[in-house]
């Protein structure tokens, strides 16, 4: 399962990604600080007290993505390399995936008569012929990685570890709604970075798993149930009506 | 006086309609984005709100009825089959018509049937959309065999009845249960007062009890329209179940929020929350204060009051989902409707108004019997 290391700290500012991903994508470059259909990925500017802090916001493929989890046609598919893909051509845009995305990512061609979802891809071409992302081949610093996920989080240790005091010790992404394949480190909290704070550390899909698991044993009890009181009330109103007719007879002898 | 009031809501139904089709001809060739408030952070709006989570919801009238006579045998609740199952059944079409509206890519809304994915709560709503859809239709269909006189169909379409309602219980439990199922994905996102796993369980109760409150509603309506007596010892036993219902729903709610320890999140009175409080205290007023009245003979009794307190929980009812879908989220509170998706959820509701006239006036749904009829016996011959 390959990821991407995002190293704050190490982060220019340069742009060299987001260029690297448009051309990649054949989309146009915009100097833009959001996420839109047509922008994968930014890099965002920061004043803090540490100063100037610059980092990238994309897609965070998610082990166990909310966003396939919710499509009711599958038109997001979590591949087993990482990526996690959309196909247009089979979307019916309910947006079910906007809405549940904790991280607010997938963006939608509003303006669009025959709109689609916009968000990173992965690269998922480029990691299928055994290379890394566009990003990652062109950063200058070191500050976007591409590698085996495994290996990354090691590394990702081993960085925070080297230079104590620098880093939030914590890799974001490691446990995150069951974990991503895009982690953060970070020596600002990763809250002003605009990624959640809150998010449990259980995928999110077994949040709704947990009712539909209720399902079927409910469809079957109520199926017995209902035919029983069926069978019951219409018994009852049977033995009523020969009851009534035995007493007329009765009567009318 | 009344000929002036008919050509007055004649007019604003036509002002209604014209503004309606200018919005579908823009939503259509515009897209989204031109006719619609929506953003990334507010996927779903007035169409998903309204149109869908209260249109499906206020026609839960038609299971619960369904149930109650062909099942349970209630016969005394027959004479409000009809304009159950007609309210239902005119409900999801314009659910249906709705999705169109909403679908970015409406033209794929078929690959749901194809192309599976059982871990979509949306899956579920599909499937059970569609099959209900078609359940209620045959429901419906022998009031139009009978006024074409296909009486070897009508016949075969009344055989089903029990199955049909067995089915349509168990769609119908599966569709109100799910849509509060979508929201079970956002434990983050939604507002604590709202999140809740419980979500399926509170969307069922409250269905019910605003379905039935519905077929009140109407009941009341469709006696002034057509100047019919009121059924009032079939409503009366309506309400009753109404209070049961909205009674388990206000239960389950406060003690979730009390077991979840955000109870106090209904409290804050001042900054950042008030407004979802105050929004969560209107729905708990309109939902659980007409219960508590429905109680009193005075009330459950008196026409104008049995209608008065089905419209509050019908009020109370479209609360609820409208918190849900746009309250308790962040951007719910940036977000109001545009004009023009305000003027397609309004034309949606003056077309079912305008083809439940037309029915009422063409077929049998009311049952010819204006005075209750004493007695199940009668009242199934009066069917037949």
């Amino acid at each position: 399962m390959r990821a991407l290391l995002i190293d704050v700290p190490k982060c220019v500012g340069c742009g060299a990604c987001v260029a690297a991903c448009c051309e990649q994508n054949g989309l146009p470059l915009e100097d833009s600080a959001e996420l839109a259909p047509h922008h994968y990925t930014v890099v965002r500017k920061l004043r803090t007290r540490r100063g100037e802090v610059y980092y990238r916001r994309l897609c965070m493929h998610c082990l166990d993505p909310a966003c396939a989890s919710v499509c009711p046609v599958g038109a997001l598919k979590k591949t087993s390399q990482g990526p996690v893909v959309y196909d247009p051509s089979i979307c019916m845009g309910c947006r079910y995936c906007l809405q549940a995305c904790p991280f607010d990512v997938p963006r939608y061609e509003w303006d669009s008569r025959a709109p689609k979802l916009g968000k990173c891809s992965f690269c998922a071409e480029r990691l299928a012929e055994g290379g890394v992302t566009a990003c990652a081949q062109v950063c200058p610093t070191g500050a976007t990685v591409c590698g085996e996920r495994d290996d990354l989080l090691r590394e990702a240790r081993s960085r925070i570890a080297a230079e104590p005091g620098k880093y939030v010790p914590r890799i974001y992404g490691e446990r995150e709604v069951g974990g991503t394949s895009v982690l953060y480190i970070s020596h600002v909290p990763f809250g002003i970075l605009g990624l959640p704070e809150n998010l449990p550390p259980e995928p999110l899909p077994n949040f709704t798993q947990r009712a539909l698991s209720q399902i079927p044993p409910l469809v079957g009890s109520a199926g017995l149930i209902l035919a029983g009181l069926w069978w019951l009330t219409n018994r009852k109103h049977e033995v009523a009506r020969k009851e009534s007719a035995e007493s007329a007879r009765e009567g009318s002898r | 006086m009344t000929r002036l009031r008919v050509l007055f809501w004649r007019w604003v139904a036509l002002a209604i309609l014209a503004a309606g089709v200018y919005a579908t001809v823009v939503r259509f060739t515009k897209g989204l984005g031109a006719a619609t408030n929506l953003s990334d952070q507010m996927p779903w709006g007035l169409w998903i709100g309204f149109d869908v989570l209260c249109g499906v919801g206020l026609a839960a009238g038609g299971f619960t009825i369904t149930m109650a006579v062909y099942i349970l045998h209630l016969e005394k609740l027959r004479p409000v089959v009809r304009p159950a199952v007609l309210t239902a059944f005119l409900g999801y079409l314009l659910v249906i018509v709705a999705l169109i509206y909403d679908l970015g890519r409406p033209w794929n809304i078929w690959r749901a049937a194809v192309l599976w994915n059982p871990r979509s709560v949306m899956f579920e709503v599909a499937w059970c959309v569609m099959l209900y859809t078609t359940v209620l239709a045959v429901e419906f269909s022998p009031l139009l065999f009978d006024k074409l006189g296909w009486r070897r169909a009508s016949r075969t379409a009344r055989a089903a009845m029990v199955p049909l309602a067995v089915a349509g219980f168990i769609l119908s439990t599966m569709h109100q249960s799910s849509l509060g199922s979508l929201y079970l994905i956002l434990p983050t996102k939604l507002h604590p007062l709202w999140y809740s796993p419980l979500l399926p369980w509170l969307f069922w109760f409250s269905a019910v009890g605003a379905g039935l409150a519905m077929v009140i509603f109407e009941s009341g309506m469709s006696a002034r329209a057509f100047g019919r007596a009121l059924e009032l010892d079939v409503l009366e036993k309506l309400a009753r179940a109404m209070a049961v219902m909205l009674g388990v729903f206000w239960f389950l709610r406060l003690w979730d929020l009390g077991h979840r320890g955000h109870l106090g999140a209904a409290f804050r009175f001042s900054g950042p929350g008030s407004f979802q409080a105050a929004m969560f205290w209107l729905e708990m007023l309109l939902l659980v204060a007409p219960a508590a009245l429905v109680l009193s003979d005075r009330v459950r009794l008196h026409p104008q009051r049995l209608f008065a307190v089905a419209c509050a929980v019908v009020a109370g009812f479209l609360t609820h989902r409208l918190n849900v879908s746009t309250t308790a989220l962040a951007a719910g509170s940036r977000y109001f409707p545009s004009w023009m998706e305000i003027a397609v959820t309004l034309m949606l509701v003056t077309l079912g108004i305008v083809a439940f006239r037309f029915a009422v006036r063409h077929l049998a749904v009311f049952e010819p019997a204006q005075k209750p009829v004493r007695g199940g016996q009668t009242l199934r011959t009066a069917y037949a």
